[in-house]
């Protein structure tokens, strides 16, 4: 009777999922840097591939493989033969799949009673769901023929089933607001606790991993966990009573039709599962092609200049047709077996709603059963295959969720920093800074800074200088304490950095960096990111000390100007001022500056440079430093090269050394 | 969308077959409900067992022909839509390769992209949609529609109150919930955004403590995606309940109007049975065909904007693609631009005005300003990726338009400003500019370049895999290979766009050293220092797209103001 409402149902709940799954996946694409009209585009239009299958075979493949991720996280995961990264990235483990279900479950039992609220919103559904099907049935029975039909006895079933409809619209409705309320509160749980994570973590992590993967953890990865549990396992509930509900009426109607029903049902589930198995796989190879076609028109696309300058055209059409071949192979094959099941179901379930109609008219012929029967049975016999199709959805989403989870739970696995609760915060008066017998280094393998030494007296001004990728910002880290020494101690008014809390080391220092962060907000946001609450016109005073003030004053909104995420409405000279701005409000003791010369003009360079110069005066300060007169005026000059500091002292005395620095302060005046 | 129908004019035959192929489907899922009512009316009242076998294997037959059907129909389906994507993307493609800057421009990496990848997907799919439902929806409603009147004509008269229940419930639903969509996904980016901000700004946040306020920061954005994630689920979960119950309280109509008939002798019970079938039939059809019309829009929208990329005409066109032969003349200038003055088009005031200079074979010119003067525009017109808006630029004494691209962009070395290789091995991307590149030629420009140093420290050396942008290659180092990649060749114009701003001075010293000893080429070296350009014959001084200076070194610090300014801001 209610042939293609099962099919409906199912279309609706799996696209209900696809939703969700596909608004993770666009959160995912990489954000084009300008602005893109499309950019907020309804959700649903978009087929994006899902990298959460990605993730899957990435845990659950490779193991003991090859791995081919360079991501520290990921080589985590791996067991064998990375050995030496492993022992490297010592405090992650990999969980076991099966604590892995158990402390994914953690998380929903702080919601106990909204379980238990599903479970029975569940049963209810299903109850009213089998009812309706056996009171249409039962009240046709009273319909038999002319003049012989009882309109006393169908009036009470119609009762009962306008009922039994409007409790199983309430009920199914119930179900699918708490399941995904639940769903959602978990989510948001996990997202707090990674996104606190990585607050905490050393920085190591943090610069070895991929960002973007580590976001992916932190959308797709959260996501499919959430699904698959919460949504999977309501679904499960849900087919679960509807399937022993089913049977037991069944069995009660008439036993042989049943028999022949429940024998015929393990097709159907391994056609399913088959099915699904080979959508499955052939979705992946095609989300897999449609990533490398999209990354190679990026990479064309996005460099058409080159490519033009160099006559490439031809050359990137050959090699884009070769990409394009392969996914349409992959498409093709996705795109006929994922339809295709649903002819497959319709037809097993034809056949089988064929053998019960022959089988109930058989029986009716009998007077086995009435005809209002058959009728049921043929409705059960819809209603009954259907959870089946759903659980091998079911068991295919807890697949992906388990592997999701040990992602996410590789990154909350992390260890924390060593805590410093407890420790006396940083009292300096003179500001000194000392380096004693320092090593240092990123990896074990790589030696880098050996047997440092250094003395910094209040006030002093040390320039770091060097070749490009030398290491300058190594001891940036290491004075801000974002990775620890080796060997050795960094001491600041004679105390060891570590013997401190780092919130008042930190205190210390200022520190703008050659890469500018500024994040979406206002510009008055932005200033006043070092302190909080900071009043409009200590604000304005910072800004003007900075030379940005007027700058401010003509953009749209002025100080409440909105700066986009890339910050594109602002040049790389105009940033960097504003970040100075943000630590004129604050008024550190100490400075750590990292000159920016790339694509800063003449003029905003010398803005930058005479704030700079403001905000130096009588401060200790470390400059990586690109123009000579920081350079010559400096009290302490360190020359790195390749990680070491290989010179170190005044101006004066490293050109009388005719070393390095001697070469490198020469060439500026070279004649090429 | 007539792009569109000329490449699905390739797919007459599946275009056609496949509706065909679903119609037969669709009329096996009609005819069924009707023979099972026959099974039950006839054979059950008759007591007629040979009739009840008869009809049931007609109705097994037909699942078996409407299952034949259906995956005839995937298939040609499925091919279409492949076949299509495949076709359009190809097309596409080849018609981006042949855009100039000025349309790369107005649309965007990221937009083409993604109107070449989701776009054409969607379109794809909703013509396969159409090929695999477009019939069956219409054809199923109108045949149960059908099929339930001549059951009975008065009863049949409910539809006309259910069929626009349900489609009301449809496109209410839909209508409030597509702007919470919307605002789901914003708050989805946000969440995303800020984990990005945090991830790539952890120095600066933990330099100013500032871990707490970030994590409020983050919880509002979680949040409020909770907030609005819950909000569209509870609206867009509606739609089950209340389709189902319209549903349902139209069947309890059925049967107590049917009953009625029944009592009176114009209607059967298995009548009544195929009844409420049908009735069941329409209302999902009906669902159905309003999501086949959404998901039209949505694919004629996404047409739409496919379309317009096709509709898009280059604005720098070949005009000529004929190779010239060119007579050696030390007379003529290498490079020459005569009056020019170039416009952006999204631009009030030109990038470039009025420039005239004469450059001779083995010359350097220099061109120096700040960011935003118009010294990149300089070589954007050389290699011809724009025209000039008014003016010429000739090389070797002939219009660059008339030259074919080949044979224009064959003379130029570009070095641009943004350092990107290409994912493949290194010696694929040294040989872009000449294929067959032998490893004499590529030493040579690697040398040259002052790559050797770290180049022979990698792994595999020449085969050392390039990720995509290169970016397991330094700043500074793949700056420097993208000069190896315009040497390699011999160009006789190298241009080099600011690309050694990541460079140390010594190291930028050596390469100029070494440009000079050994290449032969005329230099057009675009830098924002003046130590750079100080050295060459030429120097071009930019200000705003103005020319305020042209001369060499000693006589630009007597008479031009900006270039003494620049020169004395950073060596003094």
């Amino acid at each position: 009777m209610a042939k293609k409402i099962k099919e409906q149902v199912n279309r609706t709940k799996a696209e209900e999922k696809e939703f969700r799954k596909k608004q993770k996946a666009i959160a995912m694409l990489p954000k084009p840097s300008f602005n893109n009209p499309e950019k907020v585009q309804p959700v649903k239009e978009v087929d994006v591939p899902r990298p959460i299958q990605a993730s899957l075979d990435r845990a659950v493949i490779t193991k003991g493989e090859e791995n081919k991720n360079e991501h520290l996280f990921d080589t985590a995961i791996i067991t064998d033969k990375n050995v030496v990264k492993i022992e490297r990235v010592a405090s992650i483990q990999k969980p076991k799949n099966k604590p892995v279900i158990f402390r994914s479950l953690g998380y929903l039992s702080k919601y106990w009673y909204l379980v238990i609220l599903i479970l029975i919103c569940c049963l209810m559904n299903s109850v009213f769901e089998i009812a309706i099907p056996l009171i249409i049935g039962d009240g046709i029975d009273f319909i038999v023929g002319p003049g012989n039909v009882n309109f006393n006895m169908i009036l009470k079933y119609m009762l009962a089933l306008g009922i039994s409809a409007v409790g199983y619209a309430v009920f199914k409705w119930l179900t699918a607001r708490i399941a995904n309320g639940l769903s959602y509160r978990v989510e948001q749980r996990l997202h707090n606790d990674i996104f606190n994570k990585f607050n905490k973590v050393p920085l190591k992590y943090i610069d070895n991993a991929s960002h973007g993967d580590l976001q992916s953890r932190m959308v797709n990865d959260v996501d499919q966990v959430t699904t698959g549990f919460v949504t999977g396992i309501t679904d499960f509930f849900d087919c679960l009573g509807t399937i022993v509900l089913t049977i037991i009426f069944m069995f009660k109607l008439n036993i042989t039709i049943s028999v022949v029903i429940i024998c015929l049902t393990p097709i159907s589930i391994v056609v399913s599962l088959i099915i699904s198995k080979l959508c499955h796989k052939h979705f992946k190879r095609q989300a897999k092609d449609l990533g490398n076609l999209s990354g190679t028109l990026s990479e064309m696309v996005g460099n058409q200049k080159i490519v033009k300058g160099f006559l490439y055209e031809d050359r990137s059409i050959e090699k884009f047709d070769e990409i394009n071949k392969k996914l349409k192979e992959s498409e093709y094959k996705a795109y006929f077996y994922s339809p295709l099941a649903g002819p497959i179901t319709r037809f097993l379930n034809g056949i089988l709603y064929a053998i019960v109609a022959i089988m109930g008219c058989v029986f009716a012929l009998k007077g086995a059963i009435s005809v209002g029967t058959i009728s049921v049975f043929l409705s059960f016999a819809n209603k009954y295959s259907r959870p089946f199709n759903d659980i091998a959805d079911v068991i295919t989403d807890l697949q992906a969720a388990i592997a999701s989870a040990v992602r996410v739970f590789n990154v909350l696995d992390i260890k924390n920093e060593v805590s410093d609760v407890g420790l006396p915060t940083l009292q300096m008066k003179k500001g000194e800074v000392a380096f004693n017998n320092v090593d240092f280094s990123y990896t074990q393998d790589k030696k880098l800074i050996q047997n440092f030494n250094l003395k910094v007296k209040k006030g002093q001004r040390v320039a770091i200088v060097g070749p490009t990728g030398c290491g300058k910002s190594t001891l940036i880290n290491l004075l801000m304490r974002f990775y620890d020494v080796d060997k050795g101690s960094i001491e600041i008014a004679k105390q060891d950095i570590r013997n401190v809390t780092r919130q008042s080391l930190r205190d210390k220092y200022g520190m703008v960096l050659q890469e500018t962060w500024l994040f979406a907000a206002s510009v008055k946001e932005n200033i006043a990111y070092g302190k909080l609450g900071a009043t409009d016109a200590e604000i304005r005073k910072a800004a003007k000390l900075a030379g940005v003030d007027k700058f401010i004053e003509t953009m749209p909104q002025g100080y409440d100007t909105i700066i986009n995420e890339s910050g594109d409405n602002l040049s790389q000279g105009q940033k960097q001022l504003i970040c100075i701005a943000r630590l004129m409000l604050t008024k550190p003791p100490m400075l750590i500056l990292d000159e920016a010369t790339s694509n800063v003009d003449t003029r905003t360079e010398n803005a930058i440079q005479i704030a700079f110069n403001n905000m130096m005066v009588n401060k200790t300060s470390f400059v990586v430093a690109h123009r000579l007169s920081t350079i010559t005026s400096a009290d302490v000059i360190l020359v790195m090269n390749k990680g070491n500091i290989i010179e170190q002292g005044t101006h004066k005395e490293l050109l009388e050394q005719k070393g390095f620095y001697y070469n490198l302060y020469n060439s500026q005046f070279s004649r090429y | 969308m007539k792009h569109i129908w000329k490449y699905l004019r390739g797919y007459k035959k599946e275009v056609v077959v496949a509706p065909l192929v679903k119609m037969f489907e669709t009329i096996t899922d009609i005819v069924i409900p009707l023979l099972v009512a026959k099974m039950i009316d006839i054979g059950v009242h008759n007591k007629d067992l040979k009739y009840i076998l008869i009809v049931g294997s007609i109705v097994v037959a037909m699942n078996i022909v409407g299952f034949i059907c259906a995956t005839i129909c995937a298939k040609l389906a499925a091919k279409t839509q492949a076949g299509l994507s495949y076709d359009i993307r190809k097309g596409m493609y080849a018609h981006i390769n042949t855009f100039s800057h000025a349309e790369l421009d107005k649309f965007g990496t990221a937009t083409l992209n993604n109107r070449m990848t989701h776009d054409v997907a969607r379109v794809a799919q909703g013509i396969s949609n159409f090929l695999r439902m477009a019939l069956r929806s219409p054809l199923l409603v109108i045949g149960s529609a059908i099929m339930a009147m001549i059951i009975d004509i008065k009863l049949s008269l409910l539809f006309l109150i259910v069929a626009p229940l349900i489609l009301i419930a449809v496109f209410v639903i839909l209508k409030i919930t597509t702007p919470l969509y919307n605002k789901t996904q914003k708050n989805l980016d946000r969440v995303s955004e800020v984990t990005r901000e945090n991830l790539a700004g952890v120095r600066v946040v933990r330099a100013f403590n500032k871990q707490d306020y970030e994590e409020e920061r983050f919880a509002t954005a979680s949040n409020n995606l909770r907030k609005s994630a819950v909000k569209v689920v509870s609206i867009s979960s509606l739609l089950n309940p209340i389709t189902g119950t319209v549903i349902n309280f139209a069947i309890i109509a059925v049967i107590w109007f049917g009953g009625l008939q029944v009592n009176v002798g114009s209607l059967t019970q298995g009548q009544l049975i195929a009844f409420v079938n049908y009735l069941t039939q329409i209302s999902m059809a009906l669902i159905s065909l309003a999501n086949l019309i959404i998901s039209f829009i949505k694919a004629a929208n996404c047409a739409k904007r496919v379309g317009e990329v096709f509709a898009t005409q280059p604005s720098v066109q070949e005009n000529n693609s004929e190779f010239i032969e060119l007579l050696q003349n030390k007379e003529v200038p290498k490079i020459e631009f005569k009056n020019v003055t170039f416009k952006y088009s999204d631009s009030a005031r030109p990038a470039v005005s009025n420039l005239s200079f004469k450059a001779y074979s083995g010359q350097t010119v220099g061109i120096i300003g700040g960011t935003g003067s118009g010294k990149s525009s300089i070589a954007h017109l050389i290699e011809r990726f724009f025209d000039p808006t008014k003016g010429e630029v000739f090389i070797d004494g002939i219009n660059v338009k008339d030259y074919s691209f080949k044979q224009l962009r064959g003379k130029i070395g570009l070095v641009p400003q943004k350092a990107v290789l290409f994912k493949g091995t290194l010696k694929k991307n040294l040989r872009f500019r000449k294929e067959d590149a032998t490893l004499e030629e590529i030493n040579k420009a690697v040398r040259i370049s002052q790559s050797e140093e770290f180049v022979k420290d990698l792994a595999d050396k020449y085969d050392f895999k390039v990720q995509a942008g290169g970016k397991n290659f330094s700043g500074g180092q793949r700056q420097r290979l993208t000069i190896a990649r315009a040497l390699v060749g011999d160009p006789e114009i190298l241009i080099m766009d600011d690309s050694a701003s990541a460079l140390d001075f010594a190291t930028d010293a050596n390469l100029r050293r070494a440009i000079k000893e050994e290449v032969n080429a005329t230099v057009v070296l675009i830098s924002q220092r003046a130590n750079t350009v100080r050295n060459s014959d030429i120097i071009i001084v930019l200000d705003k797209g103005n020319v305020v200076g042209i001369g060499k070194h000693k006589e630009l610090l007597d008479t031009c103001e900006v270039y003494k300014e620049i020169y004395e801001s950073q060596l003094k």
